[in-house]
């Protein structure tokens, strides 16, 4: 059968992203953080990937490493057929257009003394998009765009709320017409009731501009409403990728097994009847991961061969891969 | 003995700040038995944390419970002094926090948190509650805890300084335990362990929860009552299956339609509720949700509707419930065991 050759965007591959610590006032020993260790998948034009996993697991750094705001380590970032991960910050301005992030704290990431015209009109200033009349109606437009009025433009953000705030967020992202979002936690300090504007109008906003996302939440449920495919990462590495249906109705990395099985869902009879598997421990330091396998020493299929040998994340079949050794005795 | 616990009845506290009254509770009323988890869910700024600070007695300046009563097992806790408070906070009710490391003292060991609980409170001596603490430790599922026991805060991950805090909380076995969101903060697989060991201590303690959450899954797990708040005001009650199943405030029916199901294959378009909630310097005189709701008529924006309350205890404040209001096509909620 000849596949139709997808319309790959992003490809990441090996991504590395280590932090040095180093103990001891006069250097002493220094030590790794290895946030990102080996990471890769690619995103088609389009899609929308999430990213999911426990607090500490690397997901704001694989997305902050993928739009440069920290230097890579190791391993490549191919963005629509250039390698951006090792060009200069000269190089790298015409791709800086194209990928854009948003925020999970929409009170933090606003700066409180700019109007809301200046803080969406500002990378139209730094890229050159725009001045005089043309910019005032492209902010005007914006603010439309992601349900805003002209009458907001002179206002500070302190007069919004979360939810209001997190769309001029997104009408800064929009200014500089991007191809590439990457959302780490856009709804997360968001009301229950609000979160949903905010997913409704970044669908909206994917199916009018083809827009691609990096999807990053802690709220599994809402990842899986928006997201195509999904990948889970633990301690720094990536264990599992497929999409997001099949992820759901068959999860095979026993870390995803138990993320997804604790999940508590809004339904009485449906929670209090779902099997769950309570993973003892916590996550260990990612200072000192454990050797072969980083989940053995919460895995409860852990074998001999998982503390000596790393599996590596393999194809099961229609683009499902798993990275455990259980997949070598199916 | 009286499984009656706590009575609130039409309590509200305000704070009082430059710009004005801010009406945080409006007139809050509900009960709890003993062995019985109640969740309120609702709004950011609806008041949820407000009136489990009011219980508590922890309400700060330039707050004051300024109406109602607060009944502890029959006693009303709104005219207590602060140090009869002090004996009841930590003994016989204790409350976890959303954050473990502003409740818990940095320069202190775990240990020695506890054990000031159960010494000040219960009357061990040192070596009874250093191994009371361990015990506790242990209840709560921290590794080796006769180590453990001597670690700071900050030698925790943030899921056993959640638990760490929930063994200082249990440690007096208080009659009544107020979470507030307690594990908002954690992964799902820390949250798991910390809903289950609600649950266990609920059963096997007979200890009351008032678990206070945004996130409907957990209620729906954990608890029996469910409180609906918004704008200062409880708006339903009633059983978690009522809540989910059977739900008649039309704010009850955004929040659920405005949530994903996990379950469902089917990818369906969440339903937002439009616009924000009320400025509760000035409080609405109508339903606080009128300007939200889509069935709102004249009568809502003018007089705020009274309970309307079935034979099992379900109410909702709203003019839907009326025997006269115009028969309107609502939304059910969840339909019961859809998978
Ligand atoms: N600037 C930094 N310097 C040193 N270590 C860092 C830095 N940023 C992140 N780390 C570490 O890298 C690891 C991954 O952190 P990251 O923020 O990517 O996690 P995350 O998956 O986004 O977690 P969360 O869900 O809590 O946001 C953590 O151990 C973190 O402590
Ligand atoms: N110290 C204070 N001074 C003035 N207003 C306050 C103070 N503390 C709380 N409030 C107000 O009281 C109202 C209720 O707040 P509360 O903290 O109870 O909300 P909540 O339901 O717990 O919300 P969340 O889900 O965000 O925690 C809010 O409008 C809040 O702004
Ligand atoms: S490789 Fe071994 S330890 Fe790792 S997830 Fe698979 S079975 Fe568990
Ligand atoms: S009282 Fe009126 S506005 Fe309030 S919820 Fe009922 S119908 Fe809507
Ligand atoms: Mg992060
Ligand atoms: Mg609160």
């Amino acid at each position: 059968m000849a596949e139709k050759k997808q319309d790959v965007l992003l490809e990441v591959k090996n991504l590395k992203k280590y932090f040095t610590i180093s103990s001891g006032l006069f250097g002493g020993k220094t030590e790794y953080v290895k946030a990102v260790d080996d990471v890769s998948f690619t995103i088609n034009r389009g899609e929308t990937l999430g990213l999911v996993g426990e607090s500490g697991c690397g997901k704001s750094t694989t997305g902050r490493t993928l739009i440069r705001l920290y230097d890579v380590t190791g391993g490549e970032v191919i963005f629509d057929g250039a390698e951006i991960g090792h060009m200069s910050e000269h190089e790298l301005k015409p791709y800086r257009k194209k990928i854009q992030m948003i925020f999970q704290d929409p009170y933090a990431s606003l700066n409180s003394r700019m109007t809301v015209a200046d803080i969406v009109g500002e990378p139209l200033d730094i890229h050159g998009l725009a001045s005089g009349q043309a910019r005032q109606d492209r902010i005007y437009e914006l603010l439309h765009t992601v349900g805003l009025s002209k009458d907001h433009a002179s206002r500070y953000p302190h007069e919004f709320s979360g939810g209001q705030r997190q769309r001029i967020g997104i009408a800064r992202a929009l200014a500089v017409n991007p191809d590439f979002i990457i959302c780490d936690e856009p709804i997360s300090a968001l009301d229950v009731s609000i979160q949903a504007q905010v997913v409704n109008m970044l669908e909206d906003l994917q199916n009018e501009y083809g827009l691609t996302y990096l999807f990053i939440a802690h709220d599994l449920s809402m990842v899986k409403h928006i997201s195509d495919r999904i990948g889970v990462m633990y301690l720094g590495k990536l264990v599992e990728i497929a999409d997001s249906n099949e992820l759901y109705e068959r999860p095979e990395h026993p870390y995803t097994q138990a993320l997804l099985s604790a999940i508590p869902i809004p339904d009485p009879e449906i929670t209090r009847n779902a099997e769950r598997i309570i993973l003892e421990g916590d996550v260990p330091s990612p200072l000192n991961p454990p050797s072969g396998c980083r989940f053995r020493t919460r895995c409860r299929y852990a074998m001999e061969r998982c503390s000596q040998e790393e599996p590596q994340l393999r194809d099961i079949g229609n683009g499902h891969q798993v990275a455990c050794h259980l997949m070598d005795e199916k | 003995m009286d499984r009656r616990i706590l009575e609130l009845k039409d309590v509200k506290t305000s704070f009082y700040t430059h710009l004005g009254e801010v009406q945080a509770v409006r007139g809050v009323s509900f009960t709890l038995d003993r062995g019985e988890a109640l969740g309120i869910v609702g709004e950011s700024g609806s008041g949820k944390s407000v009136t489990s600070m009011s219980i508590m007695k922890l309400v700060q300046y330039p707050g004051k419970v300024k109406d109602g009563q607060i009944l502890f097992k029959g006693q009303d806790l709104v005219p207590k002094s602060d140090k009869e408070m002090m004996g009841i906070r930590g003994d016989e009710i204790a409350m976890i926090f959303q954050d473990p490391m502003t409740s818990l003292n940095p320069v202190y060991t775990i240990g020695d948190q506890i054990m000031e609980a159960t010494m000040k409170h219960q009357g061990l001596s040192k070596a009874e509650a250093r191994q009371k603490a361990i015990e506790m430790l242990k209840l709560v599922g921290i590794p080796s805890p006769e180590k453990r026991v001597d670690n700071y805060p900050h030698e925790f991950s943030g899921g056993m300084r959640q638990r760490a805090m929930i063994a200082i909380a249990l440690s007096c076995q208080p009659d009544l335990l107020i979470a507030d969101e307690p594990t908002t903060a954690l992964d799902v697989t820390i949250q798991a362990q910390i809903l289950e060991l609600m649950k266990d201590i609920k059963d096997k303690l007979d200890t009351a929860i008032i678990l206070i959450t945004h996130d409907l899954g957990v209620v729906a797990d954990v608890c029996s009552r469910i409180i609906v708040m918004y704008g200062g005001l409880i708006m339903e009650e009633g059983s978690a299956e009522e809540i989910f199943y059977t739900p008649k405030h039309p704010y009850t029916m955004g929040l659920l339609k405005s949530i994903p199901r996990l379950d469902l294959a089917e990818k369906q378009r969440l339903v937002p509720i439009p616009g924000t909630p009320p400025d509760l310097l000035k409080p609405p005189t109508g339903c606080p949700f009128a300007s939200r709701c889509p069935y709102a008529m004249n009568i809502c924006i003018e007089t705020m509707p009274e309970y309307t309350v079935s034979e099992t205890g379900h109410r909702a404040a709203c003019w839907l419930q009326h025997p006269d209001a115009p028969k309107v096509e609502v939304e059910t909620g969840v339909k019961r065991g859809e998978i």
